[in-house]
């Protein structure tokens, strides 16, 4: 695979085809903000807190870093004044939805946005699809799953899924950047009947 | 039927078709799309069967049940062959003489002529009326003649001669370089030339590749494709097949809603018989090329119609949009190579392929070509589906075609676009009509709706419900499309309420500039357009709203108040009969007053009002006057009394 060279924030950076512009940012040590995005993940595209300034020849448009792919000769820029009011209001409408977590608490220092700029609305989740997309790619089980649509999506686990999958894993807790995925879990737990088992999952 | 194995057979069979049919022979057609299914076209074509047995016409009389003609305010319509004399608002007990005057030479039924509104002059022919007469119905125009469910009828008409010589006369590049050179640009919104996208995919590396008809159509108020897969379905089918041939793909797509019934059965037949004349499947007329079409039926998302959205609805998942940095041309359905177009896209190409680039360049202006179907909605006199050439404006489009405003009010503004598109005041009504003249203006092509409104409609309320709209349709993927919407919701919510603060607009502009910049498909990209073309023509009525609690246009019901002019006020007791809510206090010779805790702002009493009395106003932003005191109340009339 051939090299390609682009410039991000001014550094020359190597990258090779294939890669995303926040891959090849993360490589050089430069760092994008993200709420959305893991390694092990398909690029989801969804928070858009890592929207960039690229320019290609005289043409400039804003992406977001974890989908577009590098190109021959690209000019990245990753902050701008545009950029960080687009994440300033990016991070104060999550804020209503998730007051108290850290991750995005201390994005908004960063970013000077003011958690109590809109009316909270404390669902806890902010839709960054982690814990469903992990489930469903990593650990290839859909326990957990997005349902309903636009401002009434919400996560939920499948019960029957979690039933059996759930207890031993509990993988994507961690993953979540607030508290919602607990929520839903403890939820689910006790919905479920009969209780949820303790002995290992019987596939695999 | 033996399947058509070469171009001489098919010309063969469509000749035979013809000879069969005497173009004199009478015929009535009746339209039999959805919209005039609602007004009664399945009883009044019964009654046409019925009567047509009962004067024992049936070897003189043919009935054809055709499309949608368009002219949807005046539903049923019929049109007698040969004479092609037209009747509207036709109801069963017209039949007889309708039926009886088909069969007679120039025989008329005067009374169901249209009448010029203007003229009072009765017209006979639909190409006389005005409004068809300023229309040019290049891809609509067939609807009203054939009947969709039958294959021949579309042959008699020229159908498949495009498909025919694409594939006998031309090379899948040549096919390419027409649609190209035509400058077709995607009627569902984009506006993107079609033939880039196909050449696109055409160069794209894999095998498979698809083509893909969209017809998710959901925009409120626009019918324009459904009309066109009712009425006229092998015409995108046609389509699709050039197009699929240009490229270089043998499966294709039609992704349609299912709340259209009636275009699905319509499709459904036609590809049944496509199938069976030899259009479809393998060697289609002895030339090597293969092709297969699949219906999928949408499950009633919005977005959907995004083509990434679409193409991963498709794939039989959640139909949410993906990122399209890599063009769903180049990577679609399944990672394919996938050309996603509009039905009224698909429907030109045969007529490009037929007459050619040179002919379809002609019409339109300098970068829209051709003609755009737009279904004409809201406070107009003739309501319905309109095509006219690029470039027309849309003064000519609202008063000369569609007949201006009904009940003598005043023309506000023009919503085109679609919900994500925007308001066009009536200083710009001279604009002509295309894909980058409406985008200046604030609003857009998109695929087609044209909501007139009228001096009673609040401009606000118009942001607040269309963002009330795509709030609802949002798929939720994406943070400035999801929580914005939400938050422009309530924004616009309170200021309709009078609840609005201070620095709302401000919010809203940012609001909108985060998910215009930010947003991940169209849909939010597009979605703040309501608002801003709102506030950037009528901004004085969002200010008074917020600053004086006013709706201008004695719309928002919440900034509105119902009083009695005790001086007009005549006692007649309608308002206080009629009023839902008990509200009105009054008797007989006693002036009435509303009690304003139990109104409910309905606005029966300012409806119910004789108008030569005119005693309830309707006020906003100022503050009722008191009640009158009860002495005065008595009304004492001199001549009626005793």
């Amino acid at each position: 695979m051939s090299d390609i060279l682009v410039r991000i924030d001014g550094k020359e950076v190597e990258a090779s085809q294939g890669m995303t512009v926040l891959e090849a940012a993360q490589s050089a040590g430069i760092s994008i903000p993200t709420l959305c995005h893991h390694e092990k993940l398909e690029p989801f595209g969804g928070c858009r807190l890592c929207i960039v300034e690229v320019q290609v020849g005289d043409w400039m448009k804003r992406v977001v870093s974890c989908v577009y792919p590098v190109e021959k000769n690209l000019i990245v820029r990753t902050r701008s004044e545009m950029i960080d009011k687009i994440r300033k209001m990016i991070l104060e409408l999550q804020l209503a939805h998730a007051p108290d977590s850290p991750e995005l608490l201390d994005l908004a220092q960063e970013y000077g946005a003011d958690k109590d700029r809109f009316d909270k609305e404390a669902s806890f989740c902010i839709h960054c699809g982690l814990c469903v997309r992990y489930c469903d790619e990593v650990k290839k089980k859909n326990a957990v799953g997005f349902v309903d649509r636009g401002i009434r999506k919400e996560i939920s686990f499948i019960p029957e899924i979690a039933a059996k999958e759930c207890w031993n894993c509990k993988e994507c807790f961690p993953l979540c950047p607030t508290e919602a995925l607990q929520a839903a879990f403890v939820l689910t737990k006790s919905l479920t009947s009969p209780p949820l088992s303790h002995e290992p999952s019987s596939e695999e | 039927m033996p399947r058509i194995n070469s171009p001489s057979e098919l010309e063969k069979l469509r000749q035979g078709i013809l000879s069969d049919r005497d173009p004199e022979k009478p015929c009535i057609t009746l339209c039999s799309g959805s919209a005039c299914h609602a007004t009664g076209s399945g009883d009044v074509a019964a009654s046409i069967e019925t009567e047509i047995e009962k004067q024992g016409l049936s070897a003189e009389l043919d009935l054809r049940k055709t499309g949608c003609h368009g002219f949807c305010e005046r539903g049923p319509i019929i049109v007698n062959h040969p004479e092609e004399s037209c009747y509207f608002q036709i109801k069963p007990e017209d039949i007889p003489e309708i039926v009886s005057q088909a069969v007679k030479e120039k025989g008329i039924v005067e009374r169901l002529l249209y009448t010029d509104l203007n003229t009072d002059e009765k017209i006979i022919n639909e190409s006389e009326i005005p409004f068809y007469k300023n229309q040019k119905r290049l891809v609509l125009g067939s609807n009203g003649s054939i009947d969709p469910k039958s294959i021949d009828d579309y042959l008699a008409i020229g159908g498949y001669s495009a498909l025919e010589k694409a594939l006998s006369q031309m090379t899948p590049e040549q096919v390419l370089e027409e649609v190209k050179k035509s400058n077709l640009r995607g009627r569902g919104g984009g506006g993107f030339p079609a033939g880039r996208k196909w050449e696109e995919s055409r160069n794209a590396p894999g095998d498979i590749k698809y083509v893909i008809v969209n017809a998710d159509e959901g925009d409120p108020g626009a019918y324009m494709d459904r009309s066109l897969l009712e009425g006229n379905p092998h015409s995108v089918l046609e389509g699709l097949m050039i197009g699929a041939y240009a490229i270089g793909s043998h499966e294709g797509y039609i992704y349609v809603r299912q709340e259209y019934p009636l275009a699905v059965e319509n499709l459904t037949i036609a590809l049944k018989l496509a199938e069976e004349y030899g259009f479809l499947g393998k060697n289609i007329l002895g030339s090597n090329f293969n092709f297969n079409i699949i219906v999928h039926k949408g499950a009633g998302a919005f977005v959907c119609g995004e083509s990434s959205a679409l193409m991963t609805a498709l794939e039989g998942r959640a139909g949410e949009p993906r990122p399209k940095y890599i063009h769903t041309a180049v990577k679609g359905v399944w990672d394919n190579p996938s050309v996603l177009n509009n039905v009224e896209t698909w429907a030109n190409v045969p007529l490009i392929i037929n007459k050619g680039a040179d002919w379809f360049t002609k019409i339109g202006t300098e970068k829209s070509k051709g003609t755009k179907i737009f279904s004409l909605v809201g406070k107009i006199t003739n309501t319905g589906l309109v095509e006219v050439p690029m470039g027309i404006t849309l003064r000519d489009i609202i008063f000369e075609i569609g007949g201006g405003i009904p009940g003598d009010k005043k023309f506000k503004a023009v919503q085109t676009g679609g919900p994500s598109g925007g308001c066009i005041p009536e200083n710009l009504l001279d604009l002509e009509v295309g894909f980058d003249e409406l985008s200046k203006a604030g609003s857009m092509m998109g695929s087609g709706g044209m909501i007139v409104m009228d001096e009673d409609t609040c401009m606000v309320d118009v942001a607040r419900y269309f963002i009330d709209f795509l709030t609802d349709e949002s798929c939720g993927k994406c943070v400035p499309c999801r929580e914005g919407l939400r938050q422009m919701l309530k924004v616009l919510t309170n200021i309709t309420e009078g609840k609005g603060n201070e620095g709302d607009i401000k919010l809203l502009e940012e609001l909108s500039e985060v998910a215009k910049e930010a947003s991940l498909c169209a849909l939010g990209t597009s979605a703040p357009n309501p608002f801003l073309s709102t506030v950037r023509y009528f901004r004085n009525e969002y200010e008074a709203h917020i600053k004086e609690k006013r709706c201008p246009a004695l719309s928002c019901k919440e900034l509105i108040t119902y009083h009695v002019d005790p001086d007009k006020c005549q006692a007649c007791m309608i308002c206080a009969r009629k009023c839902p809510a008990d509200a009105v206090d009054g008797d007989k010779k006693k002036i009435h007053i509303i009690d304003q805790e139990k109104c409910t702002k309905c606005g029966t009493c300012f409806e119910v009002c004789p108008s030569r009395f005119g005693a309830v106003n309707k006020i906003s932003g100022e503050s009722v006057p008191p009640p009158i005191a009860e002495e005065k109340r008595i009304i004492t009339r001199k001549s009626k009394e005793k």
